[in-house]
């Protein structure tokens, strides 16, 4: 009988989405390996917060409420979540493969001296045993690994596991847990680009590379954007030149991405910068050189200059999201 | 300072990776390896810490006698020591590699030690943070500043939409983003030196691997895209096919 605990991501008192995700990634492997779901919140005052998990199919909703864990400290973290996954009985531990997850758990297998496979796209169940797929070498390759340990423990890249609704009657287990003293002190988070929607959750992205010609024509990335309820992206190009925050990089020293549709105007598609977006769903170029790279691997490319076209994509774009 | 730079060597990031005969492993040959471009950040921190404060550092690496080259290219940046753990090249089990760099690094004395934020071969992301369990110091990891006041130092780490700052004694471990500074190109004198420099072998008992590689793909191949148009007047018809055809707008 399996237990598999879904660790959840708690930011300004809001569930992150892809804790839905590891909760749905957490129900294929509960049902072939006849087990349940479980999930662990860590935070403070949790209140309603603890009703989510059940509807995503979490039979047992574990708490551990205390002011002191309002911010993520990574160790006293890790020392929450491995003994609690002792206590239960915990025979998987998944998260997401945010930058707290992939902070947070490989510390987690460090203590219990169980591997961990970080930023997984896919689960397989064959015989009773798992196999796990990710992308290694900036996404060139796929590995398919097992685990052999008395706990399996995943991260999972946000946007690959469609999160859907299962709803359970959970019970919450309100854990009464030491909190050790903190190695390291989260003494604030700042926000960049004004609170902006970050790449690496969203839905649409519109990346702009060194063919926008300067920072002054970013509003036309931006007037898109905001009309698909986008975030905008960078080559490094761009990012090397200062025209934009190494947050927005999009690539192999960046962030990778996998949103449903990525937009990417005047990026020439370098194998760098398809490393990081190369899994996204739907891909459209717009690039005046028809020979780019990117149009390989784009779905849809429109061959023209940016700043006539954007313009216009921007313009039918609303005209179809009025409808 | 007393600073530990922990490199690994990687295929250079042009490299298009072949699959092995046995389906689990890439092909050796042909491949131009480097230091794994995020540790280079990290050398770059090393070298910026001990110009300022003094002190030493030491480059220390895992793996078999072939890395040695890749060593001596870290050193060529100005690091004044180095470390070989003898090891083989496909450790997949980070728990393996973060056990034997521990043995080596605990008693060491280190003020800091200093990581790339994830090696570009298996993007794994994980040695530094378990480092900084083995040895139960404190560590940030994703690090884009840095700066040390006496006993405790400051890290701002990169997170989702922003920033997360950061403060804890030393010793600790980091782990280097890009952002956090410019590594210096390695200079004919420094390429000189590094060649004298001895590189300190070093065995140690490793633990088996727990975790598995069963089978390497190739990524599904996509379908070749397709040309909507040229210029303005191809968006109406882009626009519908996002809608009608992707479901994506
Ligand atoms: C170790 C390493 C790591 C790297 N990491 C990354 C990374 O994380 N992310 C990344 O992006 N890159 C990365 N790179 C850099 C990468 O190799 C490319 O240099 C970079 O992606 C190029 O950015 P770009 O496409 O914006 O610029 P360019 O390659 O200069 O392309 C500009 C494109 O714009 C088009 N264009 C010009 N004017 C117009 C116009 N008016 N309208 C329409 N199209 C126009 C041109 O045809 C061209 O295709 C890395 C490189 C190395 C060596
Ligand atoms: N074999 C190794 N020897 C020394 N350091 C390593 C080795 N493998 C990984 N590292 C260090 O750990 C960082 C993260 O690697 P990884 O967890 O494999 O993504 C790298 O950037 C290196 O600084």
């Amino acid at each position: 009988m399996s237990n598999i605990l879904v660790i959840y991501e708690i930011r300004e008192k809001n569930i992150k989405k892809v804790s839905f995700e590891a909760t749905t990634a957490a129900n294929l492997l509960a049902r072939q390996l006849s087990g349940k779901v479980s999930a662990l919140l860590l935070g403070s005052n949790l209140g309603s917060l603890t009703d989510k998990p059940g509807v995503y199919g979490a039979e047992k909703v574990y708490t551990i409420d205390n002011p002191a864990l309002e911010k993520h400290s990574p160790d006293v973290f890790a020392h929450l979540i491995s003994e609690t996954a002792k206590e239960i009985g915990a025979t998987h531990i998944i998260m997401g493969a945010t930058a707290m997850g992939k902070d947070i758990m490989p510390r987690v297998a460090f203590r219990l001296n169980c591997p961990l496979v970080q930023d997984i796209i896919g689960l397989e169940v064959q015989n009773n045993k798992v196999s796990y797929q990710r992308p290694i070498i900036a996404g060139k390759l796929r590995s398919r690994v097992s685990l052999q340990s008395e706990i399996q423990l995943a991260t999972i890249r946000p946007n690959i596991f469609q999160a859907q609704e299962n709803k359970v009657s959970s019970e919450v287990v309100a854990l009464a847990k030491d909190l050790p003293t903190p190695r390291v002190i989260v003494e604030e988070t700042l926000a960049t680009g004004g609170g902006k929607l970050d790449v690496t959750e969203a839905e649409i992205i519109v990346s702009g590379g060194r063919g926008m010609q300067g920072p002054d024509n970013w509003h036309l990335i931006e007037n898109l954007a905001k009309t698909l309820g986008a975030a905008t992206g960078a080559s490094r190009a761009v990012v090397d030149s200062g025209w934009r925050e190494h947050g927005e990089q999009v690539g192999q020293t960046g962030k990778t991405v996998s949103p449903n549709l990525y937009i990417a105007c005047g990026i020439s598609g370098a194998i760098q910068h398809q490393a990081g977006m190369a899994s996204s769903k739907y891909i459209v170029a717009i690039n005046k050189d028809p020979e780019a790279p990117i149009f390989k691997l784009a779905d849809y490319g429109i061959v023209g200059d940016v700043k006539e076209v954007l313009p216009k994509l921007n313009e039918e774009v609303a005209k179809v999201r009025g409808e | 300072m007393n600073i530990a730079v922990c490199i690994k060597e990687v295929p250079d990031t042009e490299t298009r990776p072949k699959i092995q005969d046995d389906g689990r492993s890439i092909q050796k040959d042909n491949i131009k390896w480097i230091v794994n471009p995020y540790d280079e950040y990290a050398i770059e921190l090393g070298l910026q810490l001990t110009e300022k404060n003094g002190g030493e550092v030491t480059i220390i690496s895992f793996g078999p006698k072939t890395i040695e080259s890749t060593i001596r290219s870290a050193l060529a940046m100005g690091a004044h020591k180095a470390i070989r753990i003898e090891g083989p090249k496909d450790v997949a089990d980070p728990l393996v590699t973060a056990r034997a760099l521990a043995t080596v690094l605990k008693d060491k004395g280190f003020d800091l030690i200093l990581f790339g934020k994830q090696a570009i071969d298996d993007d794994n992301a994980q040695i530094p943070q378990m480092i900084s369990e083995a040895l139960e110091i404190p560590g940030a990891s994703v690090v884009v500043k840095f700066e040390i006041n006496g006993e405790s130092a400051v890290a701002e780490r990169e997170i989702e939409g922003g920033k997360e700052k950061l403060s804890f004694t030393l010793p600790a471990v980091i782990s280097c983003q890009k952002g956090l500074n410019e590594p210096r190109y390695r200079s004919l004198k420094g390429i000189m030196m590094s060649k004298k420099v001895p590189i300190e072998e070093v065995n140690v008992e490793l633990t088996g691997e727990n975790l598995i590689i069963e089978e390497l793909q190739m990524p599904p191949q996509k379908q070749p895209g397709r040309i909507v148009g040229e210029g303005p007047d191809a968006v109406p018809e882009l626009v519908r096919l996002l809608k009608e055809e992707a479901k994506v707008i």
